[in-house]
């Protein structure tokens, strides 16, 4: 700024006389109100503010700010503000800003919290967390025991949409990745298995692996960070908008019409998916021994179906049905508890990922232990 | 009397969303300090109109002029710094709801001023208090009422001290009285800032009360039926659907 636009001015002992002069704008800064405190404060005898805006030119905002300040000041020590001198559009604002005072209580008080509280209330979230996505399973189950005695309520079109949103949409991703995870398979088993002679057993390896472990588990993946990210964020932005609020009240259970059928969607297209990724993890890695070891198609599938037994596989599709439950349900519970904005929903989309594949390999390595306990 | 100043002119304006037409050949003037109101049934294409003027949609033919400059013949650069000039409520309050009320209503100052951030959380607090929401800076969007979230759309919409004022159905939803005490405070803020103001609005307390100049938009013929002075159109304007919208409820105003 290059001159002052507020000086101060002193004709009488008991008036401070406030002259405004030039352009005001918030482009230049707020004015900071010090100056007018300490004239304030270094006479005490002060009893009347005159603003005198003969000089003012343009002005907005940031004359009002100050204005409203030094009325602010000023009736904290019971001094009167004059103000009939300046233009009627500022006094009316000024007005304006000063009709409906703060009520009491309203404004947040910000806590700070030491790190014992921190970590304590750290502590009581994460067991709220948890009671709460139990009590949000077990409210999945009744709604799968209303659906038994056929009392769930939900649209069929949309268990439709779904299905075909979990199933058929999602097969180019699943093709791609268990066809490059066969052949990754037979790559590191085809380098081991050659310096023994026994590479014909790498179709058992890609066999195994993939029946067992790697497709439901990455097919699992894949439906975690495609399907549960968005049921998270279809739930969350119904709960920003009230949607799923006025469901409530139109006496439709949340539960039934929103998460029933996408978990159905997952159940029913997991076990499916998985067959299909066995397939194609199966001929990406026949692909590799064909290339690389002499190997023919009938050998490779001979081969495979006398070293692998089904059991794996069987186990490899209750572990995928399991799999799709885990992904739906922490999918379907961060959106019903997202919080309602739009870095929520965000944040709902993020933990749902995070929470389904946690939980798949959790589950996982407990079925890994079990089995090999009991030899299965 | 002198010859009112057009801020805004809108020339032989069409409306369209990709083929669908909404109305066409709208000439109409916004006057410096008018408080022009946009009328119409629902779905007419009210918002969609605003939502030309304030430069978001590319019209589909016509002309908008703000101060004599046309919309749409600029530059990107030019227009964004027309659009600086804007301050719009949209019909669903579109506050940003990850923010705070402050940091919603300090967003622009933070973007547009070299302000320091408590400078910016003092205007913001000013700003909030003249919309009757002192103490609220701290809460979310979501943990005020639908009132409130208006009222503190509008003071977004006031935080760079615009020269026009766009608000979409600014009253709507709203008790009557609480409307009519938004009324009061955007008739009282365009006084006292000196801006023009458009509105789009079909409560008849509120066309009546503040509006200086309308346009009314036809659904049927998706064209406008008539301008000017809300009163003068009550008494003059013999076109049905215009009498039939400002007369509805057996409201005395003639
Ligand atoms: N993004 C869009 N794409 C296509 N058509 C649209 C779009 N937005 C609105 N419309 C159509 O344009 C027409 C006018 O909509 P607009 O929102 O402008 O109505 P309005 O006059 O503001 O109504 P209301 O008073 O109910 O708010 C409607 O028929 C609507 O279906
Ligand atoms: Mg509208």
């Amino acid at each position: 700024m290059t001159e002052e636009v507020v000086t101060f001015h002193r004709h009488k002992q008991d008036t401070l006389r406030v002259l405004i002069k030039g352009d005001w704008s918030i482009s230049f800064g707020l004015q900071n109100p010090e100056h007018f405190l300490s004239h304030l404060t270094s006479s005490p005898e002060t009893q009347y503010v005159v603003i005198d805006a003969s000089q003012l030119g343009v002005w907005d905002s940031s004359l009002i700010s100050y204005l409203v300040t030094l009325n602010g000041l000023s009736k904290a020590q019971n001094i009167e503000v004059d103000v009939t001198g300046l233009p009627e559009g500022i006094v009316r604002l000024i007005a304006l800003a000063e009709a409906v005072p703060e009520r009491e209580g309203v404004a947040k008080q910000l806590v700070k919290l030491n790190p014992v509280d921190s970590l304590g209330q750290f502590v009581i979230q994460t067991f709220h967390q948890f009671t709460a996505f139990i009590t949000f399973l077990g409210e999945a189950l009744l709604a799968l025991g209303r659906l038994v005695r056929a009392k769930a309520v939900f649209r069929r079109q949309d268990l439709v949409i779904f299905l075909v949103d979990t199933g058929p949409s999602s097969l180019g991703i699943v093709t791609l990745i268990s066809v490059l995870i066969g052949m990754i398979l037979a790559f590191v088993g085809a380098v081991q298995l050659e310096k023994f002679g026994a590479s014909i057993y790498v179709a058992s390896l890609v066999g195994l692996a993939m029946a067992r472990e790697m497709a439901p588990m990455m097919t699992a993946i894949i439906m975690a960070g495609r399907t549960g990210a968005a049921y998270a964020a279809q739930l969350g932005s119904m709960q920003v908008n009230e949607e799923i609020d006025a469901l409530k009240t139109m006496g439709i259970s949340p539960v039934d019409y929103l998460v029933l059928p996408r978990l159905l969607a997952l159940i029913f297209m997991m076990p499916l998916l998985t067959i299909y990724a066995n397939m194609m993890g199966v001929f990406g890695g026949a692909l590799v021994s064909i290339i690389m070891l002499d190997v023919t198609w009938s050998m490779y599938l001979e081969q495979m179906m006398a070293t692998v037994p089904l059991t794996h596989f069987f186990i490899g599709l209750v572990k995928s049905l399991i799999f799709g439950v885990l992904v739906a349900l922490s999918g379907c519970y961060m959106g019903m508890n997202s919080g309602r904005s739009a870095s929520a929903v965000g944040q709902a989309a993020t933990s749902a990922v995070v929470m389904g594949i946690v939980l798949i390999i959790v589950f996982d390595s407990l079925v890994t232990i079990v089995t090999t306990v009991f030899g299965i | 009397m002198t010859q009112p100043q057009a801020h805004i002119r809108v020339r032989n304006l069409t409306l369209q969303y990709g083929e669908k037409l909404i109305q066409k050949n709208l000439n109409f003037d916004v006057n410096k300090n008018d408080i022009f109101i946009i009328m119409g049934a629902s779905g007419c294409g009210k918002s969609t109109l605003l939502k030309h003027m304030i430069g978001l949609y590319h019209p589909a033919q016509g002309q908008i002029f703000v101060n004599d400059k046309s919309l749409w013949d600029v530059s990107d650069v030019a227009r964004q710094r027309m659009m600086k000039h804007f301050g719009v409520t949209y019909q669903a309050g579109a506050l940003i709801s990850s923010l705070t009320l402050s940091e919603n209503v300090g967003m622009p100052l933070e973007l547009y001023t070299q302000l320091s951030p408590k400078e910016i959380e003092e205007l913001a607090s000013l700003k909030l208090s003249m919309v009757g929401l002192a103490g609220f800076e701290d809460y979310y969007p979501s943990e005020i009422s639908g009132g409130m979230i208006k009222r503190a759309a509008l003071a977004r919409a006031i935080a760079l001290d615009p020269e026009i004022l766009f608000f979409d159905e600014p009253s709507a939803g709203l008790d009557p009285i609480s409307a009519s005490l938004l009324d009061d405070l955007i008739l009282e803020l365009s006084d006292s800032m000196k801006s023009t103001i458009v509105i789009v609005t079909h409560e008849l307390a509120s066309i009546f009360s503040i509006g200086t100049n309308t346009v009314f938009l036809d659904t049927d013929t998706q064209t406008m039926l008539a301008t000017g002075h809300p009163n003068q159109l009550l008494a003059d304007c013999d076109n049905a659907s215009v009498q039939q919208f400002l007369r509805r409820g057996g409201v005395e105003n003639a």
